[in-house]
């Protein structure tokens, strides 16, 4: 059984990429308009449905910049 | 009845051929026996990224929510959307938040949130609270899920209670035997049926309706002619800020429900969480689209069921499934609502009973307690829970369930600064703490008790929004009445530990050391450091 190393933490700059993904749908001017629509959907719509893939890639890239070496 | 025999056919089929699974799963990744709560109420804290992904999926994505946002969507529009954000940002708070709650509870041993509060701050009354609060916020959620059910039968022409409470003996009964494993398994059923549904659904029904440009104009025409003024395709002015702090309450408050917790402390190490947090999502995807069946379902002219002069809404979502499918496939579509009731049902009736096993009657009645005592007692109280959600469909109104669940919402969310922030911080006095839950509690009841709907003539728990002219501000302006409660808790909490650290009042012990919450699967744990010692 190994010692658990007594400095390891999940302390990173790259953290700050989440919030990102936080900050941005809690915005409403961004997306509360009609226009420009997209294959019919409204902006309102369309623009909050791609906060998800915008989210993906955050947290994805949190995951992968602050791996640990092992 | 006859009118829908093939849709009765297919669901009765796929949802014992589920029950036959939840009881296999018994035998599913066999451990050495079942009676302790890591093996029979966290699944033996092995699941791996995949399983995970079914499992919080399926339990936090309830059937209930996919019967009712999209009536949200059906009957006020753009308000009833506020399921995107919230499921969005959601995964990025609580990222590095549920690392943490992993890590130390993998060291000590800790199977609910309250366990953790109890060794965090030395106070078995804190975490009695906490315990209390999670079991009070999810009753009502068990039983919303019989409400997803309810809202299918009834699209088949199946009235009466019967139906359900032999669904629930069925579910009881294998959870009793399987525990989490039950759930884990079948999710995997249920997220297959309601991808393969939703996903044909967003293709079918448009080209049936002329596109989704005409879907959003027929929407759009509805609400026009309403005189309601805060429905819409869009936000109004009064209800942006309702809608943001719904979503943030809400995200603050999904991980901190008990069954959310289950599901995270089931997985197998930290990766598989940090893995879930990017894939999760995919059902934030696959909900925005489900939401937007209630847009369809007004370019359909679909009307809901009338049950004793009462039109059910949470029929829409059934009754357009009904009108756009041959008759087998709406089978399978209503076994997806069916059978997605199930899982969550059974994680929360688990998660609960591991409350009162672990903060009530270990704590307080039974010290010496085995685990298999503790498995044992779990078992009964999860089927304790499921009858007590049946009675609470059967003996009072479906619309006091979903009062409760508002209630629930803003209760579980008075749990943040010890379970969230203690995370964090040991700042915090425990006496600080206490008061500022009953302060949160009382502030958030209170708030919600105030909240009336003139339209539908309801005085009381009519929604969450909170108008600030209640507080004398002289707008029309509403906020989400958890997201106030929980600043009252905050500043009660904050100027009660001063208070008390002034005073000089005993705080409780800190079992947890730094280190502690950032161990990793094979780490030593206490009970392993223990025997050393």
């Amino acid at each position: 059984m190994t010692t658990p190393d007594r400095k390891r933490s999940d302390r990173s700059p790259w953290n700050w990429l989440l919030a990102i993904p936080i900050v941005v749908p809690l915005l409403p001017f961004l997306y509360n308009a009609l226009d420009p629509r997209l294959l019919g959907f409204p902006r309102f719509y369309w623009l909050q449905l791609a906060f998800v893939p915008l989210g993906v890639v955050c947290t994805t890239a949190v995951y992968r910049l602050t791996k640990r070496r092992r | 009845m006859s009118a829908h025999l093939t849709e009765i056919i297919v669901f009765t089929a796929l949802f014992l051929t589920v029950s036959g699974m939840g009881f296999v799963a018994s035998r599913w990744r066999r451990p050495h026996s079942l009676a302790s709560l890591d093996e029979w109420g966290l699944g033996g804290r092995s699941f791996g990224s995949w399983v995970t992904w079914f499992l919080i999926g399926g339990d936090l994505y309830t059937a209930y929510t996919f019967v009712a946002v999209p009536a949200l969507l059906w009957g006020a529009g753009a308000a009833g959307f506020f399921a995107m954000p919230y499921t969005v940002i959601t995964y990025p708070l609580v990222f590095l938040v549920l690392l943490r709650l992993w890590s130390v509870s993998h060291v000590h041993g800790f199977v609910t949130p309250a366990d953790f509060v109890r060794v965090r701050f030395g106070s078995p009354t804190l975490a009695l609270l906490i315990a209390i609060t999670g079991i009070v916020a999810t009753m009502p959620y068990i039983a919303l899920q019989l409400v997803g059910i309810e809202a299918v039968l009834k699209s088949m022409g199946v009235t009466g209670h019967l139906p359900i409470i032999i669904a629930f003996a069925i579910l009881a009964a294998y959870t009793y035997q399987s525990g989490l494993r039950a759930p884990a398994l079948i999710a995997f059923v249920k997220d297959a049926l309601i991808y393969v549904v939703i996903l044909t659904a967003v293709v079918v029904i448009p080209l049936k309706l002329g596109g989704w440009g005409s879907i959003f104009d027929a929407a759009e025409a509805k609400f026009a002619a309403t005189p309601a003024p805060g429905d819409g395709i869009l936000l109004g002015s009064g209800n942006q800020l309702q809608y943001i702090t719904l979503a943030l309450g809400s995200a603050l408050a999904l991980f901190l429900y008990p069954h959310s917790v289950t599901g995270v402390l089931a997985s197998r190490n930290r990766d598989v969480i940090k893995r879930n947090m990017s894939a999760l999502p995919a059902y934030s995807l696959l909900l925005g689209l489900i939401a937007l069946l209630g847009y369809m379902a007004i370019a359909a002219g679909v009307k809901p069921v009338v049950t004793d002069g009462r039109p059910d809404n949470n029929t829409i979502v059934p009754q357009l499934f009904d009108q756009m499918f041959p008759d087998w496939f709406t089978g399978v579509a209503y076994a997806a609502v069916g059978i997605g009731a199930l899982v969550p049902a059974a994680i929360m009736s688990i998660a609960a009973a591991n409350l009162f096993t672990r903060n009530i009657y270990r704590e307080f009645l039974r010290p010496d307690a085995s685990d298999a005592d503790e498995a044992r007692v779990s078992k009964i109280v999860s089927l304790l829970v499921k009858v007590g959600a049946v009675l609470f469909i059967l003996f009072l109104d479906t619309g006091f369930s979903i009062d409760l669940q508002l209630v629930g919402g803003v209760i579980i969310l008075q749990t943040l600064p010890s379970v969230g922030l203690g995370l964090y911080t040991r700042w915090f006095h425990r006496g600080g703490l206490v008061a500022g839950w009953a302060a949160g509690m009382a502030a958030g009841v209170l708030m919600l008790y105030s909240i009336g709907n003139p339209a539908t003539g309801k005085a009381h728990f009519a929604g969450s929004a909170f108008p600030l002219s209640n507080l004398g501000l002289d707008t029309k302006v509403t906020v989400y009445a958890g997201l106030l409660a929980l600043a009252v808790n905050l500043l009660v909490a904050v100027l009660g530990t001063l208070v008390a650290r002034t005073a000089g009042l005993a705080d409780g012990g800190d079992l947890t050391q730094p280190d502690h919450y950032g161990a990793d699967e094979g780490d030593p744990r206490v009970r392993d450091l223990d025997l050393v010692g």
